[in-house]
């Protein structure tokens, strides 16, 4: 079974390039992500983070090479691939003129679970996420906190074993971000591997166990995070960011 | 089908919260609907019953230019009023003190120049009979190549071109027929020295063939079509093609919100999505020709409008609404699909089924367009739609008889769903 593969993510000598920017590239890269992990992946702007997550989530396809989904292919075969994992992406990407029940309603449904399975599971994640009380109000009207939660409901509702996020708790306060983050880490001890990327690098050092820095398309350092601290001889991924990427702006 | 219910539920929840969408789909098509045809309508009440108002400056004293005001007036389609002769320079003024919509001065030699020139054709005519055409001289020479000085006729140029001319050729005959009964009389009076009898020359004169119209249509009856047979259905098509201002921006809105990556990571196809908007979309335009053709029939009577006539094939009227319906929300999935803001689909979208319109014989009537404008309207939709209707509406066509219009309709439909397809390709959506 291809479930029971020992990677969430195996890329393998993939490349990628955008036929119109020629500033974001991948070439021959190889990258491993163990089933079950908590794995970060940073990177300043313009370095290719969502690119890369895009790839691994079939957003965009591979020019060479291949990546792996806890053994199947994406791009070849997406709808399969598509049942094992979650996204959450950085934008608010659900309808703002449904409430949070008619959008998990809906997503839910796309995620193929069925009508019994949908109400268990927006009732669970609603009342796990403090959006209870506003359940059946337009998502329109919230906080951007109550925003993100309603970003991650949709993206777990069908428990997915793979959870993408790309900047989860951005523009969140301290409240939201701690809730976030505890569910995070809870759905991890349930089995779910997380594929997380930041700039938050102190939240990064709570939430990963694994991480990987890329920089120009390029994999500059990955490893466990105390080993890849321990190694550069630095204390936080804040110092470590700093030196392997520059001080300079990325644009 | 668990998936496109709920997708189905999904689009109506959002098109039942865009209050602005449904007003621009229902409210402004029927205040549309409602305006045109009561304009059209006073057009023709204008022309028929209210009668148009035309200010008359006889600087003529004679019988002939008498004579022309009396026939003017006989046409039935002026409202005459007369100012002295002095207001002959101020008539501009006085048609628009007045509301007057027409003016005419009556030349000072108008009679005489009548008399002049019935007096050479009698004359003529005479020296015709006796034989001796080429030897007689008339002693009598017009003062213009017609024989009398040009009638100045004034217009307000809110009169259309067509009308115009009707307004022309009606004073055009009113002066032919002083012309000629003044000829008629001097001709009598020279062959037999005494004054025409008045029953004589009635009888002469009055005995034109008169002309009666009557509309042909293919069902073999013969109603007269009215301004709402004309207005409704075509401004009907114009109210489908308004979901564009709903459909379209949803479809930008899950674009830049990103819901459609999110969509794209998701096990299910998104063409569930497409077909589910379509459905949605579809449902609303039947309900607006559904609407908007029920005004017609019941509500406009109590507006003082005439109602307006289903056609007696119902189920051609169901399936050309149907397939104009399915163009128009094609159409508007296309325009979001390629529009990058709100602001370019609204724009473009309400500019764009404008100029389909006029292309497609809303505005000006196809069979009055020339050259290149004739062939571009075979492009628009609306066309083929409105060539539809009118089959159905004006000429009791049945279904075979605008099966040519559905077939172009459907194939215009499949192009504009084949380029949204690729447009979706193109931008990595599907």
């Amino acid at each position: 079974m291809a479930i029971d593969q020992p990677f969430a993510i195996n890329i393998e000598h993939m490349g990628f390039r955008y036929p119109d920017n020629a500033d974001v590239s991948f070439t021959d890269l190889n990258l491993k992500v163990e089933k079950g992990t908590r794995f970060g992946l940073f990177g300043p702007n313009g370095a290719g983070k969502t690119t890369l997550m895009n790839l691994m989530t079939g957003v965009l396809a591979v020019n060479e090479g291949s990546i792996k989904l806890l053994g199947k292919e994406t791009g070849k075969q997406n709808k399969e691939v598509n049942k094992l994992f979650g996204f959450v992406p950085q934008d608010f990407s659900f309808y703002q003129e449904l409430s949070p029940a008619e959008n998990l309603e809906f997503f839910g449904a796309w995620a193929g679970l069925n009508k019994t399975e949908i109400i268990n599971r927006t009732n669970e994640l609603l009342h796990i996420l403090g959006l209870e009380d506003v359940s059946n109000k337009p998502v329109g009207k919230f906080s951007g906190g109550m925003k993100r939660r309603v970003n991650l409901a949709i993206g777990v509702i069908h428990n997915p074993q793979v959870l993408f996020l790309d900047e989860p708790t951005v523009g969140v306060d301290v409240q939201t971000r701690y809730a976030i983050v505890s569910y995070l880490l809870k759905l991890n001890e349930s089995g779910t591997t997380l594929i997380y990327t930041s700039h938050q690098l102190n939240e990064a050092e709570d939430i990963c166990e694994q991480i990987a820095m890329i920089d120009q398309g390029k994999i500059i350092t990955q490893g466990h995070i105390d080993d890849v601290l321990k190694a550069h001889n630095h204390e936080s991924l804040e110092e470590l960011f700093i030196n392997l990427t520059g001080k300079a702006y990325r644009n | 089908m668990f998936k496109l219910w709920i997708s189905i539920k999904k689009d109506v929840r959002i098109l039942l919260r865009d209050k602005v969408g449904i007003s621009l789909m229902f409210v402004m098509p029927i205040i549309l609907v409602v305006v045109v045809t009561s304009i059209q309508n006073s057009t023709f009440q204008l022309v028929n019953k209210n009668k148009l108002p035309i200010i008359i400056c006889n600087t003529d004293t004679g019988k002939a230019s008498a004579q022309f005001i009396e026939s003017v007036n006989k046409i039935g389609m002026f409202n005459v009023s007369q100012v002295p002769k002095e207001r002959a320079k101020a008539i501009t003024d006085d048609m628009h003190s007045k509301d007057a919509l027409l003016g005419i001065v009556i030349p000072s030699n108008f009679s005489s120049e009548v008399n002049n020139k019935a007096k050479s054709a009698s004359d003529k005519a005479m020296a015709a009979f006796s034989g001796q055409a080429d030897s007689i001289k008339t002693t009598i020479k017009p003062t213009s190549a017609s024989g009398i000085d040009p009638l100045t006729l004034y217009y307000n140029p809110v009169l259309q071109e067509s009308l115009r001319f009707s307004i022309q050729g009606a004073i055009r005959s009113a002066l032919q027929l002083v012309q000629t009964r003044e000829t008629l009389r001097t001709l009598y009076y020279a062959s037999n020295e005494k004054e025409l009898p008045k029953s004589l020359e009635n009888e002469m004169l009055n005995s034109n063939t008169t002309i009666n119209m009557l509309p042909v249509s293919k069902d073999g009856t013969r109603t007269t079509p009215n301004a709402s047979q004309h207005n409704v259905p075509a401004w009907t098509i114009f109210a489908m093609f308004f979901v564009i201002m709903s459909l379209g921006g949803s479809v930008v809105r899950e674009k830049v919100s990103g819901s459609f990556i999110r969509l794209k990571t998701l096990p299910t196809n998104y063409l569930v999505g497409l077909l589910s908007k379509q459905l949605t979309y579809l449902a609303v335009t039947l309900l607006q020709a559904a609407v908007i053709f029920s005004m017609g029939m019941f509500l406009f009577p109590y507006l003082g409008l005439p109602a307006l006539n289903l056609p007696s094939d119902l189920f051609a009227l169901f399936l050309v609404t149907l397939i104009c319906g399915w163009c128009a929300v094609s159409y508007s999935i296309c325009v979001g699909v390629f529009s990058e803001t709100q602001e370019q689909s609204n724009g473009f979208g309400a500019v764009s089924i404008v100029i389909l319109a006029c292309v497609g014989g809303l505005m000006v009537p196809s069979f009055a367009m020339q050259g290149i404008a004739k062939t571009m309207a075979n492009f628009s939709p609306m066309h083929w739609c409105l060539q539809a209707y009118y089959t159905l509406f004006l000429e009791g066509g049945k279904l075979k008889d605008v099966l040519n219009n559905i077939g172009s309709l459907f194939l215009i439909t499949i192009v504009i769903q084949f380029v949204t397809y690729l447009g979706l390709k193109r931008k990595n959506l599907i």
